[in-house]
Order: structure tokens, then C-alpha cells, then sequence
């Protein structure tokens, strides 16, 4: 270690006190929210003092921090995986404790756990050398080049995304057409699937309004709640059929979306996000207050499940009129029938979303929203009228939220204002983002990880909100413009897809 | 002579506040011709423009262009509709390309409003019937006239933002001339220019106004731009007009040459200023 | 009756939107010199009430929380300490790295930031809300007639005086001082001032840091005021701060204050009179209205688009 130090560009005394500077803080920030719990107690809170906390903390911010300054002088690729491993691993540590001084939750796993017994311990070996590989591969080579002559390993993926956007494309449709016949008994595993695309529609609805038109909504989740609550009440109030509410619950969606839009679509990006957020809070406070029309937090339940296009039931017993669906097929009966069939709606859902905002991008709304984001005072000067064409992006965006949203409404049976909290506005918003402004398959892409992962780890329950921020932040900090950040040309004159990628990456 | 107008600017006024950035300024511009607008700097020139393209309502004053379907009152029209109904473009001082869209697409997005009727407000594109698709390959054949007007044709699939400067600023006035305007205002288009991109500059704008018979106003601090293609130059100091005539009119004008050298200079002019003015020193 | 009445929900009005304006003048500084919307700040509030809290469980522990004043001080500065460093960490680490890089990238690692912190404080201090007994009771009765009592809790007066102080403190810190010119020269260019030999990294990290001090004791002050708090107040505190920066004028300081002082009446009084449901529903209109006739908000200045 001592020989690692010595031969940095930072003198030794200096690391010292770098160190002792954030253990410092470390400690300053762990003193009280991690070192002392506030305790229930009948006679009131009480106190209880977890100190292996802040010391593990101390500890990990250290070993943290060396790992940045062996990083950051070049030093040593394997001294910098090591520590980085160290420091993981007393984050996990400390985690496990969080969990231990709560006498509800059992700590599901430990790391006393990894010892005890021989399979447990190859995963937890398997999981180090995971955390370790990853910090070690990716990391330049001390006194490497930057301009390497040999093309990162990154910009080669980059280039064969990108000429190929259109193979994965299919390839994707493909995989998730195909999802249902591999996963056939799973009820989780179509469950999964089904609510990950939920937030891949609501993301590509989204995408309209924030990728391509660069407007900051942050309250896109009022659309949702509306055709949520349209389709609800429309069916409970009239007993109108689900595919008779679902355009309904579209356009009701679209007209909020430009009576909401039309004040405030003059205004800056910012101000535009607060006043959306500010929606989206107001509609959720209707919601819970409006009593008569929603039943407010109690929610509106048995809500109709949506029938095979009017033509047979899923349910176990048929309501008169109608025809089992396993009976119309010949099939016997299974519960599985309707969560299949409610994945496929939902897939074709949101491909239809995913053409639509393909086939607008080519068409010259799709290039004004573009460019609108590009520059705004270049469009008004070239006759393009800002105000409609915003519209338009937002009430398009609203529509597709809308029929997620009666979706959601059918699938659940069950809707309540909690569902349409301003977190799944910054979900929604998160994908789209972390995706690469306006990347389809980004979208894609982003939500599994946020959706999807997090489901995976449902045993970590309540760490899932936590891993999830930080992952949030962990995103941004390593590629801000989103995973698959870059724009396809709607209209190419030479190149092809292909060149124009190769070119640009270069 | 009089049944050539294109644009009449009559009393205009423009106030911010207490400061008066245009003060009861009259001048008409002709068709087929280049108007120059010159002064020093702050003198107000860009206000004029933004107030004949919209994106200032004019305090005073009235501006008419006469198209050819007859006059038209520009300081009531909202802003984006000046070019879409009246068919007045602009560029602007610092160049507002899309810089992320391509070259192409830049030029597309100007045809804007003609292919969102051809697509029936996107409805017809959506399923890409016949009217939309026919209208698309016109507009990319228009687009394809004007870079190769340009020069830019091998770069219609770069990247607006990647072109080097000068290329920039001629893409952003075939962008302009995309619009089909009547009258096409460009906001100092030789800035930043070297000689050479500077003459070619000058031949763009003098067939535009020949070919395409479009009316150019101009502001330009280059001289050797003006004087060159210009038909009438308009000198504004702190507002005011202070000359109007034909570039050698207003080139020998005391009071332009006041404006630009300020009052207490001799008559002599220093040799490289006469030499921007394209005078020849000893003539005076 | 009706004068009196007024007069109470006055007064609570102006408690509240003391708090509100401590948070937004947060919002509003940050804004001011990044131009960004740190979505934390709810948090660094929440976890100022949660400082404070556990600074006074401390104090009983320890015997000394019959010393009130003691107490109280102690509380002030623990909480302010220890929060602001939360401010300082949560800049160093989720924002400097994305300064200068895509804004929306920003946003989104605010708003995970937040999220984070959220649960963070959850998960180590429990999901339930945590109650505290009064400390600072009784008051002033101003009114006092048959039906109507209107009173004054020596709370209220401490957190308006308090308000009040940290508002002047601030102003002049701004106006007068070294730094205060260095963030007003941020704010202006942050190039130019780098370039001018101010450093940028350390005006920003102040400028987080004092923001966060303000929350926390915003924070300080809704513990003992209402008596309960809990890891999910940072929320809607949080965006109604934001409100109040932008109804006030974002990026300036007696606009936050303002803006607060604003949102705090219209609460109190929507609530007094009309209904209390639909409060927060009366606070997003009126920021609607403001913006979309005056966008630079009451107090700030207007922008001339630049053509």
C-alpha cells in the first residue's frame, strides 16, 4: 500500500488528509440519521444508538475515496478493483444491519450467510467477482492513450446498434411475441412482463412529448390517471365494454391534455415542469377529494375485465350471453388465458404507440417538434406556429397515456388515487431520459432496468426504492445523455443508416 | 417605379421602456432588388427586422408588404404567421440552425407548413397515402436545388451543427428561401466570412434576386458587400434614418460619413476606412 | 367574529409561509446560480426536521431538555450543521459531475437524489410518523371574545422572529460580503468569473450549503410547530417551496421570501374559509395564473427575448 502511495503525483500527507476530510464528513452525515434510531415506544420515541453503523460507513466512504484517488492518479487497475470491491462490500454490510435492528424484517441475506454453506458461498464469490470485474474493466489502463487507435469496445457497440437499429427492432418484437410461449405457466413471469410494458407505452407516450417535442412534463402520470378513471367510470356509471371505453379514455386524455397544455405551453422549460408537476398534483388531490364521482381514497373497485373483444370471457363463470373463452377454443379452462391475453393487449398497445411515434417522426409534425426543441425562434421565423405544434405533441403524448391508463384500470380491477403519485410521473420521466432523449429502444431498454430489476429483488422490498434513487443517480453520472443517446436522421439523401452512424461516432 | 414596391415601412416606432431603439423611420423597399440597412452598431437595424418579422409588435408605425395578391399590414400579424401567410423570411445574426438535424432535414423542416397540408395535419402522411408521399419528394427536390445552389448537396446527411461556419450561413438562407418568401431579410450573412466565402456570398445574393426574383433586405457591416450588390442602401444612426439613396449617393453623404467617423473628423477620411467604403482616397 | 377569525387564520398564514419562504429561498439561490431545479431540497428540509428531532431525543436523554433555551439552541445549530453538510454532499456528488452536461441528466439525478434520500431515511429511521411532545407552549391571547379566542403561541413569534433574523443575515451576507459577490457574479457569468480567479466549485458548494442550513431550520421549526414529522414532509414542502420561489421571482431572494409569505396566506385562508381539501389545489392555480401573466414571477426582473 505504502508503495502504491508513494509513487503518486499526490504526496502521501496530502491523501491523509483528503481522507480524513471525508471521513469527517462521512461521519458528520451518519452521526445521527444512521448512528441513532428514534424508537417507538409507548411512553413515547425513544432512543437507540448503532454505532457498527457509522463506523462501517466511516469505513466505506474511506475505501471509497482511496479507490477515486488511486483512479484518479492512474495508478493501479487492480489496487483501484480491490478497494472499490471493499468499499461494496461494507455498503452491503451495512445495509444488512440497517434491516437487523428493525425486529419486523428478518434479514433475508447476510453476510454471515455467505460462510455457511458451500453454495452460498460460491454466489457470494460469484457476486465479488462481478462487482470486481466490472471495476476493473472499466477502468482505462494506467498511462493508456486517450486516442487509442484501436476503437473502444463501446464505440463499436455503439455503431452496431445503430446501423442495426432496425434488426433489433424486429428482433425485440419478436422476443416479445415469443415471451408468453416460454413463460407459459409462470403467472410472475407474465405479470412482469405485462407491467414492464405498461411502462414501456407510458414511456414511449412520454417520449412524444419530452424526447421529441422537449417539453419538461412532470406530471404526465395525470394523463394515465385519467383514462384510468374515465375507463372505470364509464364502465361502473354506463356499462360500456372495455373496447368501446378505451378510445373514449384516449380522447378524454387528449382533450385534458389541451385544455391543460394550451395556458401553459407558452411557457419555459422549467416553469413548464413545475406547472405540470403542479397538474398532476391537482388532478391527484381531485381524485381524493371528489368523493361522489371516484369514492375518493377508497378507491373504485371490481372493475369489468376487458372480454376477448367482445366475443368470449375469461372468467371462471360466464355471464349469461357470453361464451367462455376456453370453450370457444376448445381449450381448458385456465386463469392463465386472461393474463396472457391481457400481456398481448397490452404489447399491441404499445407497439402501436411505438409506429405511430415512428411514422410522426418522418412526417413534417414529427420534424417540427423536433425542430421546435432544436430552436424555437428559428421555427417561428420559418412560419411554423409553436403554440399547436406543442399542442399536438402534448395531446398525442396524453392520448397514449390515456389508453395506458384504461389499461392499467382493467388489468388492475382496481384503481385508487396512490397509483398516481408524482413518483410514477418521475418513473416515467426517468425512462424516458435514461433512455436516450427520443431512442424507442432505449426506452425499451430503460424499462427493465428500472422496472423490471427492481420487481426481480421484490424479497429486498424496501430497499428497492433506495437502490432504485441511487441507480437513478448512479445513470445519469455515468452517461447523462441516457444509454442509447443519439438521433436518427428521419430523412437521409447519401448515407445510409449505417454510414451516417460510423461517421458520426468517429 | 411606384408599382414596384414590396415593402412599405411607414413611421415606425419602437420604444423599450424609455429608450427608443427606432424613431419614426419610413423607407420602401422594391421588388427584385437589394436593400441595404447600415449604420453603426446599436443603431437599431435588427430591431427593425424583428419588427417586420414578428417577434416585436412595433410601437408605432405602419409596415405593408405588397404581395402579389395585394398589401398586407405586417405589425398586425402574430409572429409565426408572417412567413407562413405573408411570405417574409428571415436568417438571423447568430445563425439559429437545428444544429442536431441534418443539413437535409433542416431545409424540410422550412416546407413545413405546405407538406402539413399535403399530409391532411399528418392524418394522410400517417398512412403514407399518395398526396403526402408525392409532396415529400417535392420538397426534397426543392431542398436538393438549394444545396446544390449552395454547394452543400455531398453534405445533405451531415449534421447541421458540424458544418464549418461559412457553410452554416449559407444553409440558413436557403433555409429561409425554403419558406418561398417575397422578401427574404438577412441579418448580417458576411459576418464572420473570409473574402473568398464573403464573394461567393455576393453571387448567392444577386441570384436570388435575379433568379428567384425575391426582394432582399440587408443589414451588413461589410462594406464591400453593400456597395457591391446593394440597389438602395438605408443609413440609421441611434434610430433615424439619416440617409436613403443609391450606394454612391449614400456612400458620399455627410452625414453617413459623420455617423460612422463621429462629428469632429476633417473631411479626409483615414486611408482603410475610405478603403471599407470602396472610395478611392484621392477622388475626395 | 369575522375580524377575529381573520386575524387567526393571518397569522397562521404567516407562520406557514415563514416556513415555506425558508425553504424556497434554497430553491431560488440554487436556481439563481446553476439554473437548475434541486429536486432534493424537500429532503434536506425533511432531514433538517429529522437532525433537530434527534438532536432534542438527545437533549432528554442527556437531562438538559428542562433547559429550554439550551435546547432549542443546540437543536438550531446541530440540525443546521449537520443538514448543511447533507446539502454539501448531495451537490458534490449527484450534481458537479453533471454540471455543464445535459440539463434534463441534472434534473433526473435531483429527483433520484430525492428519492433516494427518502428512503434512506426510512429504512434507517422507520416509515412511521414520529411525534414529539410541545416544547414551547402557551402564547398571547390578542382577542379574546365569547365564541372567538385569537392567539399568538410564543411559537409563531419565534418563528417569525427567526425567519425574520436569518432573512436579514442572509440579505446582508449577499449585499455586503466577499462571497455574496461571488455568487452574484456566478449567477451572472460563471465563465467569466472563473476566469476573474473566483472559484466556482466552492461559490456553488456555499451556495448549497446555506440553502440547506435554511431548510433545516424550516425543518427545525415544523418539528416543534406541529409536532410530527415523518421521512415523506420533504415532498410537498418541497414543490410548494418551488412554487413559492417561482411565485415570488426565481433567483431572487425577497421574491422567495414573498412568495412563501404568499403561499402560506392563500393556504391558511382557502382553508379558513372555503375548504381545506382542496388547499394545495388553490396553491398550483394561483402559480399557474402568476406564469402565465407574469412569468418572471412578482418580484423578478422580465426577459426581453433575444432575437
Amino acid at each position: 500500500m505504502s508503495a502504491l502511495l508513494t509513487s503518486s503525483r499526490t504526496s502521501g500527507s496530502e491523501i491523509v488528509k483528503e481522507l480524513a476530510f471525508f471521513a469527517v464528513i462521512a461521519l458528520m452525515m451518519s452521526v445521527m440519521i444512521l448512528g441513532v434510531k428514534t424508537v417507538d415506544r409507548p411512553t413515547g420515541l425513544e432512543l437507540a444508538v448503532r454505532w457498527d453503523l457509522v463506523v462501517i460507513a466511516i469505513l466505506s466512504t474511506i475505501v471509497g475515496r482511496l479507490a477515486l484517488i488511486v483512479r484518479r492518479e492512474h495508478l493501479s487497475r487492480l489496487g483501484q478493483a480491490i478497494l472499490i470491491t471493499i468499499a461494496a462490500t461494507t455498503v452491503f454490510e451495512m445495509f444488512v444491519r440497517f434491516r437487523e435492528m428493525d425486529d419486523r424484517m428478518a434479514p433475508p441475506v447476510t453476510l454471515d450467510m455467505a460462510f455457511s454453506s458451500f453454495a452460498s458461498v460460491v454466489v457470494a464469490i460469484i457476486l465479488l467477482a462481478i462487482v470486481f470485474s466490472i471495476a476493473y474493466f472499466t477502468v482505462r489502463k494506467p498511462g493508456a492513450n486517450e486516442d487509442d487507435s484501436k476503437p473502444k469496445l463501446s464505440a463499436k457497440l455503439q455503431v452496431g446498434y445503430r446501423a442495426n437499429t432496425k434488426k433489433i427492432g424486429i428482433l425485440g418484437i419478436a422476443f416479445f411475441i415469443m415471451f408468453p410461449f416460454f413463460f407459459a405457466g409462470d403467472r410472475s413471469a407474465i405479470d412482469l412482463a405485462t407491467l414492464v410494458m405498461i411502462y414501456v407505452m407510458l414511456g414511449w407516450g412520454l417520449n412524444i412529448v419530452v424526447g421529441l417535442a422537449g417539453l419538461l412534463d412532470l406530471g404526465y402520470v395525470a394523463f394515465y390517471a385519467v383514462g384510468a378513471y374515465s375507463y372505470a367510470l364509464l364502465s361502473q356509471s354506463f356499462g360500456l365494454s372495455f373496447w368501446i371505453c378505451l378510445p373514449l379514455a384516449g380522447l378524454f386524455a387528449a382533450s385534458f391534455g389541451i385544455i391543460l397544455g394550451f395556458p401553459v405551453l407558452r411557457l419555459r422549460g422549467d416553469y413548464l415542469a413545475i406547472v405540470t408537476l403542479g397538474f398532476g398534483e391537482i388532478i391527484r388531490v381531485v381524485l381524493i377529494n371528489w368523493y361522489d364521482l371516484t369514492r375518493g381514497p377508497d378507491g373504485i373497485g371490481s372493475i369489468e375485465r376487458p372480454t376477448f373483444f367482445g366475443l368470449a370471457d375469461f372468467g371462471r363463470r360466464v355471464p349469461e350471453g357470453m361464451v367462455g373463452f376456453n370453450e370457444l377454443f376448445g381449450l381448458e379452462y385456465s386463469s392463465m388465458h386472461r393474463l396472457i391475453f391481457l400481456y398481448y393487449l397490452i404489447l399491441v398497445l404499445a407497439l402501436i404507440t411505438n409506429f405511430v411515434t415512428l411514422r410522426l417522426r418522418k412526417l413534417p409534425i414529427g420534424r417540427a417538434w423536433e425542430a421546435l426543441r432544436e430552436d424555437e425562434i428559428a421555427c417561428r421565423s420559418l412560419g411554423i406556429n409553436p403554440t399547436n405544434t406543442k399542442l399536438s405533441a402534448f395531446a398525442i403524448g396524453a392520448m397514449f397515456g390515456g389508453f395506458a391508463g384504461a389499461f392499467f384500470a382493467t388489468r388492475q380491477g382496481f384503481i385508487s388515487p396512490e397509483s398516481f403519485t408524482f413518483l410514477e410521473s418521475a418513473v416515467i420521466l426517468a425512462i424516458v431520459v435514461m433512455g436516450g432523449m427520443g431512442s424507442q429502444i432505449g426506452v425499451v431498454l430503460a424499462a427493465f432496468v428500472m422496472i423490471g430489476f427492481p420487481e426481480m429483488f421484490r424479497e429486498l422490498a424496501e430497499y428497492r426504492m433506495l437502490i432504485f434513487g441511487a441507480g437513478m443517480v448512479a445513470i445519469m453520472l455515468w452517461r447523462p445523455r441516457g444509454l442509447l443517446s443519439f438521433r436518427d436522421p428521419t430523412i437521409l439523401l447519401h448515407m445510409t443508416q449505417k454510414e451516417k452512424a460510423v461517421g458520426e461516432t468517429k | 417605379m411606384t408599382d414596384n414596391k414590396l415593402l412599405e415601412v411607414e413611421h415606425l416606432t419602437m420604444r423599450f421602456g424609455g429608450l427608443v431603439a427606432i424613431d419614426n423611420l419610413s423607407f420602401t423597399a422594391r421588388k427584385r432588388e437589394i436593400t441595404a440597412i447600415i449604420g453603426p452598431n446599436g443603431a437599431g437595424k435588427t430591431t427593425v427586422f424583428n419588427c417586420l418579422t414578428g417577434f416585436y409588435v412595433p410601437t408605432e408605425g405602419r409596415l405593408t408588404l405588397h404581395a402579389n395578391d395585394g398589401p398586407r399590414l405586417l405589425e398586425r400579424t402574430e409572429g409565426f404567421r408572417i412567413p407562413r401567410n405573408n411570405g417574409v423570411a428571415r436568417t438571423f445574426q447568430n445563425i439559429r440552425l437545428f444544429t442536431g438535424m441534418t443539413v437535409l432535414e433542416n431545409l424540410v423542416v422550412a416546407q413545413h407548413n405546405r407538406l402539413m397540408e399535403a399530409s391532411f395535419f399528418s392524418l394522410a402522411g400517417l398512412f403514407n397515402l399518395g398526396r403526402y408521399a408525392k409532396a415529400e419528394k417535392e420538397s426534397v427536390e426543392k431542398a436538393k436545388f438549394w444545396l446544390n445552389k449552395i454547394g452543400l448537396y455531398e453534405f445533405a446527411d451531415w449534421n447541421a451543427g458540424n458544418l464549418p461556419y461559412g457553410s452554416q450561413r449559407r444553409l440558413e438562407i436557403a433555409r429561409a428561401m425554403c419558406v418561398d418568401p417575397s422578401l427574404l431579410c438577412l441579418d448580417e450573412p458576411a459576418a464572420g466570412l473570409n473574402p473568398r466565402e464573403s464573394a461567393e456570398l455576393n453571387v448567392l445574393l444577386q441570384s436570388i434576386r435575379d433568379e428567384e426574383g425575391v426582394g432582399l433586405l440587408l443589414i451588413e457591416h461589410d462594406m464591400s458587400v453593400v456597395m457591391k450588390i446593394s440597389d438602395h442602401v438605408i443609413v440609421l444612426d441611434y434610430g433615424k434614418k439619416i440617409a436613403d439613396g443609391n450606394p454612391d449617393a449614400v456612400k458620399n453623404d455627410p452625414a453617413v460619413i459623420r455617423a460612422y467617423l463621429g462629428e469632429d473628423e476633417d473631411d479626409e477620411l483615414p486611408p482603410e476606412v475610405a478603403a471599407d467604403l470602396n472610395l478611392d482616397p484621392k477622388a475626395h | 367574529m369575522d375580524w377575529a377569525y381573520f386575524l387567526q387564520q393571518l397569522i397562521n398564514g404567516l407562520t406557514l409561509g415563514a416556513i415555506y419562504g425558508l425553504i424556497a429561498i434554497g430553491y431560488t439561490m440554487v436556481y439563481g446560480i446553476i439554473g437548475m431545479i434541486n429536486f432534493a431540497h424537500g429532503e434536506i428540509y425533511m432531514l433538517g426536521a429529522f437532525h433537530s428531532l434527534i438532536t432534542f431525543l438527545i437533549c432528554q436523554a442527556a437531562g438538559i431538555s428542562g433547559i429550554l433555551p439550551l435546547t432549542l439552541l443546540l437543536m438550531l445549530f446541530v440540525s443546521m450543521v449537520l443538514t448543511s453538510i447533507y446539502g454539501w454532499g448531495v451537490e458534490r456528488i449527484a450534481y458537479r459531475p453533471l454540471r455543464g452536461s445535459f440539463r434534463l441528466a441534472a434534473l433526473i439525478s435531483a429527483i433520484g437524489m430525492s428519492i433516494f434520500l427518502q428512503n434512506f431515511v426510512q429504512i434507517s429511521q422507520g416509515a412511521r410518523v414520529k411525534p414529539i411532545q410541545p416544547l414551547v407552549e402557551g402564547g398571547i391571547t390578542l382577542l379574546d371574545s365569547t365564541d372567538f379566542h385569537v392567539r399568538l403561541s410564543y411559537m409563531q413569534i419565534i418563528i417569525i422572529l427567526l425567519t425574520f433574523t436569518l432573512m436579514v443575515v442572509f440579505s446582508l451576507l449577499i449585499a455586503k460580503t466577499s462571497l455574496g459577490r461571488a455568487q452574484r457574479a456566478c449567477e451572472q457569468d460563471r465563465t467569466m468569473a472563473g476566469l476573474l480567479g473566483i472559484n466556482v466549485d466552492r461559490t456553488i458548494s456555499t451556495t448549497f450549503v446555506m440553502g440547506a442550513a435554511l431548510a433545516s431550520v424550516a425543518g427545525m421549526m415544523v418539528t416543534l410547530y406541529y409536532g410530527v414529522i415523518d421521512f415523506y414532509i420533504g415532498f410537498l414542502a418541497g414543490v410548494k417551496a418551488f412554487t413559492a420561489a417561482v411565485l415570488g421571482g426565481i433567483g431572487s431572494l425577497p421574491g422567495a421570501m414573498l412568495g412563501g409569505l404568499l403561499i402560506g396566506l392563500i393556504e391558511s385562508f382557502w382553508s379558513g374559509y372555503l375548504t381545506i381539501e382542496y388547499k394545495d389545489v388553490a396553491t398550483f392555480s394561483i402559480l399557474v395564473l402568476v406564469l402565465i401573466f407574469r412569468p418572471w414571477g412578482l418580484m423578478g426582473k422580465p426577459e426581453v427575448e433575444k432575437v
